[in-house]
């Protein structure tokens, strides 16, 4: 047996304050000494990629909603993009850039969870609530474009869902320009602070060439300082136009994915702020009758255009036999899609490579030889949403 | 004695530690009030609101269901030691009141009375004991609820807490040099008047500002309360050793935890902060035209000065919650033994050597 008799296991989750949701984990410890740690992953497990195949395309929007729920807009945007190589449609430049916008906001919401719940696992609570204070306003400036605060599914096949009314413009603008020094409000609570630099430094540390050997991608790859976003390295929707910075670590430990993911938020405020002043006017979805629904006010004028509403949205469209693969740079790192379609209105197969779940498969190696209380800072380090993980 | 002295004594005692046990129940209560509307406020939200004007029916309203909740012991629990755990840790933390000066002496009829239940000469060994006693308390409910999650938030516990006495009772000896008395009555009197420069009062916080330091952060560390609070740290152990408590019996463990931070906010205002003696100097009073007779009432040594005095210290625990991180087991470690330790003990040589030389 290779448990000796001082050691003993101890059950951690799935119901459990600070595994950020469903993550079950087995830990044999020695003492407060982590020796080992095995992850049992499938409590949240709802067989999307299954699902997605007895769905048209346009009805698989709403279940990348529900990979990662904390940056829906996103998960959205892999998937179009996907589908969209696929079929080879060009989407106008005004939906590109209100995509842009929708995946910073979401990528800034998503941050800003982390930080509570990262900062909630080492013992600092008031972030949490502070952080909070401003994904409120994020929600709700999604609520005004999107008509939703969490599941947005704003970007379709072929555009975004609705064009942004100059009430959310102005709004988004003014919360840019406030933002900012709440990211310094933050940083004046956690980031020189001793205790929490002491709980974080030397902690969890992944090397340039294991970050690499272990398939990450996202701020826990950057935080070893592989210089991999796919926002500069595979640019989609507006990111070859805009200018943003891609912050890295050095050491790689939770410290350093801290540092990070904190600097992106920044790096973010900048980005929408460029799209806003760039934005052109025009169309928000493409114009290929066969994809994009018709104008409503047309549908309820004529009996064609109402026949054709109706099928769209009742059988979809098809896509040409073929294969296509797609990775996003969501905030947890590369979502991927890879889509085979067999020239019906619904996918053959749809695989869907989630970061989380990929990025958690080295939380044993992180946590090993550490104490018990740095199992949570390498948990919260490495950002994972478990609806993503199990999909 | 007469008989009629001995009536009188009677009643005294039993009113008395009836109002210590009534004072210490309603802190209980009500400092977790304090502390929900302390910290809501730092944190931008409004802590409770509905039970009462502001919530302040919130901790009734908190106890009462606590009382009514199904009372559940683990099948595999060691019943006896489960059940006695609670017990162990309340009643060490509510009996150490009996010592504590609250206020000076005052005459109701003919009688003086005294705002102490009992005047030991041996009073603050009395409380470092019965302190230590709340820790077996921690330990027997870690070890008899059966859980690993328990045990490890009672071992934590254990060792957190013998560490830091070590610590907090060093830094307690140099106060004890200085006023040369084990009585918390003694040691609240020799803090009256003006002491440092004639514009500070005599307090020892002044003469022992290191040992003040270390007191607070061992009474914090002491009391298992964040930045220290390891043994329920809830992001790791869930919520440490009363995992496996419900209802009335988890009610205990909270209230002896707040009857703890109550006792060590005590004892700091008694040691370090003047005790009953006033904030602001009587002479400040007689400067102020227009007072005239309630230069008594308000400049002399009061119960009420206890009270500000508890309440700020009190309110150093929450500003703390508020802010810090939690610490590592490891480094909770290193900080008692490796820098607190050393640095009471060298405070203790500088006071005996400045004793030495000042006499």
């Amino acid at each position: 047996m290779a448990t000796t008799s001082k050691e003993i296991t101890v059950n951690m989750g799935p119901q459990h304050p600070s595994t950020h949701g469903v993550l079950r984990l087995i830990l044999e410890l020695d003492g407060e000494t982590v020796v080992s740690c095995a992850p049992h992953l499938g409590y949240l497990h709802r067989g999307s990629e299954k699902l997605a195949e007895n769905r048209t395309y346009q009805q698989i929007v709403p279940l990348t909603d529900r990979f990662d729920y904390l940056s829906c807009g996103n998960n959205n945007l892999a998937y179009a993009i996907a589908v969209e190589k696929l079929m080879g449609i060009e989407v106008p430049e005004r939906a590109d850039y209100l995509r842009t916008i929708v995946a910073e906001l979401s990528r800034i919401s998503s941050h800003l969870l982390w930080l509570a719940t990262h900062a909630a696992d080492i013992g600092a609570v008031t972030v949490l609530l502070y952080t909070l204070r401003e994904r409120e306003e994020i929600l709700e400036l999604f609520e005004l474009l999107t008509g939703a605060r969490l599941t947005v599914s704003y970007v379709n096949i072929g555009g975004v869902r609705r064009d942004a009314t100059p009430e959310f413009i102005a709004r988004c603008k003014d919360f840019m320009s406030r933002f900012p020094a709440k990211i310094d409000d933050y940083d004046t609570l956690i980031m020189e602070n001793r205790i929490f630099v002491g709980r974080t430094k030397g902690i969890g540390i992944i090397s340039y060439d294991e970050a690499i050997d272990w398939g990450l991608t996202g701020g826990s790859l950057r935080g070893s300082g592989v210089d991999y976003d796919l926002r500069k390295a595979a640019p989609y929707a507006a990111y070859d136009r805009v200018e943003f910075d891609v912050p890295l670590g050095k050491t790689g430990d939770v410290y350093d994915r801290y540092i990070i993911r904190v600097e992106e938020m920044r790096q973010s405020v900048r980005i929408i702020n460029q799209c806003f002043r760039d934005m052109p006017d025009g169309p928000v979805k493409a114009d290929i009758p066969t994809v994009s629904l018709p104008p409503k006010d047309r549908v309820m004028a004529d009996i064609e255009t109402l026949a054709h509403h109706f099928v769209l949205v009742s059988k979809g469209f098809t896509v040409a036999p073929g294969e296509v693969y797609v990775g996003c740079e969501v905030p947890k790192g590369e979502l991927g899609f890879y889509i085979v379609s067999d020239g019906s209105s619904s996918p053959l197969r749809m695989k869907v490579r989630s970061p989380s779940f990929v990025n958690l498969q080295c939380l044993p190696r992180m946590v090993k030889g550490h104490m018990i209380a740095d199992i949570v800072s390498c948990i919260g380090s490495i950002d994972i949403v478990l609806g993503e993980v199990d999909r | 004695m007469g008989i009629i002295d001995l009536l009188v004594l009677t009643i005294y005692i039993v009113a008395g530690g009836a109002l210590i046990m009534v004072f210490t129940l309603l802190n209980t209560a009500y400092l977790t009030y304090y502390e929900r509307k302390v910290m809501a406020h730092m944190q931008q939200r409004l802590g409770p609101m509905h039970t009462g004007y502001h919530g302040l029916l919130q901790p009734l309203a908190d106890g009462l269901k606590l009382f009514f909740k199904e009372d559940i012991i683990p099948s595999q629990a060691d019943k006896a030691v489960f059940i006695l755990a609670p017990l162990m840790g309340l009643i060490p933390a509510f009996i150490s009141f009996a010592v504590v000066p609250f206020g000076p002496k005052f005459t109701v009829m003919g009688h003086e009375v005294p705002l102490y239940l009992a005047d030991l000469n041996i009073s603050l060994l009395y409380v470092l004991a019965l302190s230590s006693m709340g820790a077996y308390g921690i330990i027997m409910a870690g070890w008899s609820s059966n859980s690993k999650y328990a045990l490890m938030g009672g071992l934590r516990s254990s060792s957190q807490v013998i560490s830091y006495e070590i610590a907090m009772g060093l830094s307690l000896i140099s106060v004890l040099m200085m006023s040369g008395s084990l009585s918390l009555v003694e040691i609240t009197k020799a803090q009256a008047g003006a002491g440092l420069l004639g514009i500070l009062p005599n307090w020892n916080v002044f003469c022992q500002p290191v040992a003040f330091i270390i007191y607070l952060i061992a009474s914090i560390a002491e009391t298992n309360r964040a930045p220290f609070d390891l043994p329920e740290a809830e992001n790791e152990l869930v919520a440490g050793f009363h995992v496996e408590y419900s209802g009335m019996r988890f009610a205990y463990f909270f209230m002896a935890e707040y009857a703890n931070m109550l006792m060590v906010s005590c004892l700091a205002v008694v040691l370090f902060l003047g005790g009953w003696n006033p904030i602001i100097p009587r002479s400040v009073f007689e400067m102020v035209p227009g007072l005239g007779g309630y230069i008594g009432f308000i400049g002399d040594p009061a119960v009420w000065w206890f009270i500000i005095k508890l309440y700020a210290y009190f309110f150093l625990f929450l500003w703390f919650r508020a802010t810090l991180p939690r610490l590592r087991y490891d480094q909770l470690m290193k900080l008692g033994w490796k820098i607190m330790l050393p640095v009471a003990l060298a405070n203790i040589l500088v006071t005996g050597i400045v004793m030495t030389f000042l006499n």
